[in-house]
This record gives structure tokens, C-alpha cells and sequence, in this order.
């Protein structure tokens, strides 16, 4: 494999796990626009500890564990909003995470932070294969099926005796989780990180990788993540314009296809076609 | 409170802002009874289900359960404690198929991480995943069980929320409207299922309707509501040749001509 196609395959693999991050709240119908918060906390700690001679299978466990548990004791106050309320809520969580990494000096400040260990794109892309199975694996559950009936209709979902409020916070956390292993691997690839990167451009891309890839089904945030990482690289050739090209794309799909690229009917289809054929 | 009593509703009033929804309602429905509770649009029928359920809390009163007042208690606390219902307008969740939605009203008899995580799509002989398609088929659903609910036929979906209800397992089901916008054919079938479903358990039914028909083939008593209050209680045939009843659904004019002629039928 080329040097240029391994980087894209490293890239794409990080990306589908931030997807995901952002995939598990909002298969629970919650718009989180501070993923990159929970990325940066799980890049920093993971850092923190690997710097101090912790090794990585440790390490990026732990980033993931510190920040579903952060999620949790911040989901109580945050998840009593609705709506844009949220959405709102979650982006000044986010803004909040990324100021006070900026303004911690052991982290580096706004200089940034070296990361000695290294994590090769192997490990990544396996890594990132091992969260999306999971996710399959927990959206086979009664706790995926409980997620979706939360999202479609909270109301009726508490009258049939679900703790919405508890399914929302482990969906909160459980993205949080995965958001700090993909910050986490960022850290260790790169080896470099400061908390510029985690602002709220990261949070809106991972957002983006959901609804185009669609929020109904487990593979969207794949096919999201897919399109986004991909698509800007096959319009290389424009040079500056590809960048217009791309966000015309996201424009178009989401007035036609505001349901995202994959759905549980178009997946449906698919199946029972290849079943009859 | 008689010991047979399942259900009390005790002085109840439910106010939002300057409007009156329900006004000191008292009424009682007894363990394995089939009530029909009726009345014209705005008398508070659905609001009645509402406190019930704790979707709404009253103003004053207190609703009483099995003898214990569970006026305060958390809606999704109360279909654990035996109280189930369905919606006057079907509220499915659309992006699950049948059988998951089916699977959604299980959830209160198996709480809990492990239960939780019971990997139910995984294998097709999952207990629960087993119990919901059994239900299905009980409801002679068993051909929609893969099939996303949005799209199903009206009446389909209006069955598979009562196959849902049930899954509760509840002692006392509450159903708002079950047989509107279904033609006489559907209704007889709807008639038929029920007495099927209920008859096999000693559960309660409170039941919203409109047509009397369906009622007089299903409920012993009725309890009739205006305005929400209560104006009549009693067996479908007197309640029919109430003329206060008749005046809250005709007028007062029309109730004087129809007197003579309902009470000699």
C-alpha cells in the first residue's frame, strides 16, 4: 500500500470512530455538537499517560473510561435540555473542554503537546474496526432498540416504562467513550497535539459524517465518514475549488435525501434483493 | 375502597392555565370489569387516560391504583405496576419494524443492564424476541413482523400498538379509540381479538369509544363524561336512554323526541 493511501486509510479509520462518538447520542435523539471536547479529552489523557511510560493498551482504555465518565457527571445537568437547548448545551460543554486544555501549562497550552508513543495505521484501522463492532453488537441489543424508540418518541417511551433519562445519559457516555478513543489515536498517530484541533469545526465535521451518512442504521456513520474523508480527495485535482464542490454536494444531498445516505427501508431493499436474485 | 376496586379516581381535577379539563371526576373501576368510558369530543376522555398513565398531573385529586395512591408516582413507574394503554392517535415508533415495537412494551417486565443488553436481534430464539413474535402471531400479524411500521395499513398499526400494550403484561389496559377509523369489517375482527386477548387473563379494560355498537359488544358498564364531568354511570342499555346523556350528545331538543322511542326499544 502506498504512503498516500495508508494516510487516507489512517485518516478514514479515525474519522469512522469519531463518527460513531457522535452516532451513539444521537441514535438517542440527541444533537451533541461537543464531540470534539470528549476527543480532546480522550487525546490529552491518553497522551498524559503513555508520556509517563503507561503503555498503550492502558492508556487508550483509560482516555476512553475518563471521558464516558466525565460524560456521565455532566449528562445530569445537561441532558435535562431539549432541543436546540441541548445542542447548545453540548457546544459550550465543548468550547469549555477545549478552553481548559488551552489553559493548562502541564498540557502544553496553546504551544501544544509531543506524544512519544507511536500508534502505526494497523492498529488504528483495527481499532476502528473493533468500535464499529461493538456498536453493531450493542445496537443488536434491547438497549439499541430502546435508543431508537427514545429518539423517535421520548414521551411514549417513558409511558412504556423506559428510564429515558438513563438511556440517554449511557448513549451520552458510550459516544463519549469512543469519541476519547478516537482522540486517543489521533494523539498517538500524529504525535503532536494541541487544543486548537479539537474546536467546534471537529464537532460539526463528526456530525456531518452521521446525518450524511444517515442516523437510522449502524453502517450510516461508516458510509458518512466514508464520503466525507473520500470525496474531498477525489476532487484533489480541482485544487481550491474542491472545497465548493464538496459543500455543494452536502447541499444537494441534504435537500434530497435529508435522511442520509443509508436507511433501514433502503437497506431493506437491498437485502431482499440480493435474496430474490 | 371496595377490595375488588383496581382503579379510583378520587375528586380529580386537571387545569391548564384558565382551562377546566376534568372537574372533581370521581369514579371506580372494578378488578376484571370491562368499562367503556364515553362522552363528545372535549369531554375529557383522553385527559382521564392521561392522569392515569401520569402523562399529565392533576390539579387536585388523587388516582388510585390497587389501593395505593400513585397520583405522584413517575409515568414510567405506573405500566410496571399493571397500567398499560395505547393512543387515540397511533404513536409507533417508525423507525423500528413490528416486531421491535412490539419488543418496546416488554421492557417493563425486563429492566436491568442484563436485560438490557439481551442481544435480541442477534438470535431469532431470544426469549423475548420469541414472546414478541408469538404475540404477533396471536394478532395474526406474523407476516409484518420485519417490516418498518410506517409504512404498514392503518388498521395493522392500530393492532400491533395493542399487541404492544399487552406486552406488559398489565392488569389494567387502557384504550383510547381502538376501533376509530376502522370499517365495520376491521371493527368486528378488533371485537373478536380482544375478547380473545382479555379472555385469557382477569384484566381490566377502561375503554375510549365512540361507536356504541363496538362498546355494547364489549363493555358491561359505562361511564359517560361532558365537559369533564361525570353525567351518567351504569349499563349500556340505561345509559343509552339517559336523557342527560342525550342532551350532552343531541342537544336538548332532540333528547325530548328520542326519549319515548329509545326507552320502549
Amino acid at each position: 500500500m502506498s504512503g498516500y493511501a495508508g494516510a487516507l486509510l489512517t485518516l478514514l479509520a479515525i474519522n469512522v470512530v469519531f463518527a460513531y462518538g457522535t452516532f451513539l447520542p444521537m441514535s438517542a435523539g440527541q444533537l451533541n455538537l461537543g464531540a470534539a471536547g470528549f476527543i480532546a479529552v480522550g487525546a490529552y489523557i491518553s497522551a498524559f499517560l503513555s508520556n509517563s511510560g503507561v503503555p498503550l493498551y492502558i492508556s487508550i482504555p483509560c482516555a476512553a473510561v475518563f471521558a464516558g465518565c466525565l460524560a456521565l457527571i455532566v449528562s445530569i445537568p445537561v441532558l435535562r435540555t431539549r432541543g436546540i437547548y441541548l445542542a447548545l448545551a453540548t457546544f459550550a460543554l465543548g468550547q469549555v473542554v477545549q478552553a481548559t486544555f488551552l489553559n493548562i501549562p502541564m498540557f502544553g497550552g496553546a504551544a501544544g503537546y509531543p506524544v512519544v508513543e507511536h500508534i502505526n495505521s494497523f492498529a488504528i484501522v483495527c481499532t476502528a474496526a473493533l468500535v464499529v463492532a461493538v456498536s453493531a453488537l450493542i445496537f443488536a441489543t434491547r438497549f439499541g432498540i430502546s435508543v431508537v424508540a427514545i429518539h423517535d418518541d421520548e414521551r411514549v417511551a417513558d409511558l412504556m416504562g423506559l428510564n429515558t433519562r438513563a438511556f440517554q445519559a449511557a448513549a451520552f457516555s458510550l459516544g463519549a467513550a469512543v469519541a476519547g478513543i478516537g482522540g486517543a489515536l489521533y494523539a498517538h498517530h500524529y504525535s503532536f497535539i494541541e487544543a486548537q484541533q479539537f474546536g467546534f469545526g471537529l464537532s460539526i465535521t463528526a456530525v456531518l459524517y452521521v446525518i450524511f451518512g444517515g442516523t437510522q442504521t449502524i453502517v450510516g456513520p461508516l458510509v458518512g465518514a466514508a464520503a466525507f474523508t473520500l470525496l474531498p480527495e477525489i476532487a484533489r485535482a480541482s485544487q481550491e475549488w474542491r472545497y465548493v464542490l464538496f459543500a455543494s454536494v452536502i447541499i444537494c444531498m441534504m435537500a434530497v435525501r435529508p435522511q442520509g445516505l443509508v436507511t433501514r427501508a433502503s437497506l431493506r431493499r437491498l437485502f431482499e434483493g440480493r435474496a430474490r436474485g | 375502597m371496595d377490595k375488588a376496586t383496581i382503579l379510583s379516581l378520587e375528586q380529580v381535577t386537571l387545569k391548564f392555565s384558565g382551562l377546566t379539563v376534568l372537574k372533581d371526576l370521581s369514579f371506580d373501576i372494578r378488578q376484571g370489569s370491562r368499562t367503556a368510558l364515553i362522552g363528545p369530543n372535549g369531554a375529557g376522555k383522553t385527559s382521564v387516560f392521561n392522569v392515569v398513565t401520569g402523562a399529565y398531573s392533576p390539579s387536585s385529586g388523587a388516582v388510585r391504583f390497587r389501593g395505593h395512591d400513585i397520583t405522584c408516582m413517575a409515568s414510567r413507574k405506573r405500566i410496571r405496576a399493571g397500567v398499560a394503554r395505547n393512543f387515540q392517535n397511533i404513536r409507533l415508533m417508525p423507525h423500528l419494524t413490528a416486531i421491535e415495537n412490539v419488543m418496546i412494551g416488554q421492557h417493563s417486565r425486563g429492566r436491568g443492564l442484563l436485560n438490557a443488553l439481551q442481544p435480541v436481534a442477534l438470535f431469532p430464539g431470544n426469549r423475548w424476541r420469541r414472546e414478541a413474535r408469538d404475540a404477533l402471531a396471536s394478532a395474526s400479524l406474523q407476516k409484518y413482523e420485519r417490516q418498518l411500521v410506517g409504512a404498514l395499513p392503518y388498521g395493522v398499526q392500530k393492532r400491533i400498538e395493542l399487541v404492544r400494550a399487552l406486552q406488559a403484561d398489565p392488569s389494567l389496559l387502557l384504550l383510547d379509540e381502538p376501533a376509530a377509523g376502522l370499517n365495520l369489517a376491521e371493527k368486528h375482527e378488533l371485537a373478536e381479538l380482544l375478547t380473545r386477548l382479555l379472555g385469557e387473563d382477569d384484566r381490566t379494560l377502561l375503554i375510549v369509544e365512540h361507536d356504541m355498537d363496538f362498546i355494547g359488544s364489549l363493555c358491561e358498564h359505562v361511564i359517560v363524561l361532558n365537559f369533564g364531568r361525570k353525567i351518567a354511570e351504569g349499563s349500556c342499555t340505561s345509559v343509552r336512554c339517559d336523557p342527560v346523556v342525550q342532551e350532552a350528545y343531541l342537544g336538548a331538543s332532540v333528547h325530548l323526541e328520542r326519549r319515548g322511542a329509545c326507552c320502549a326499544s
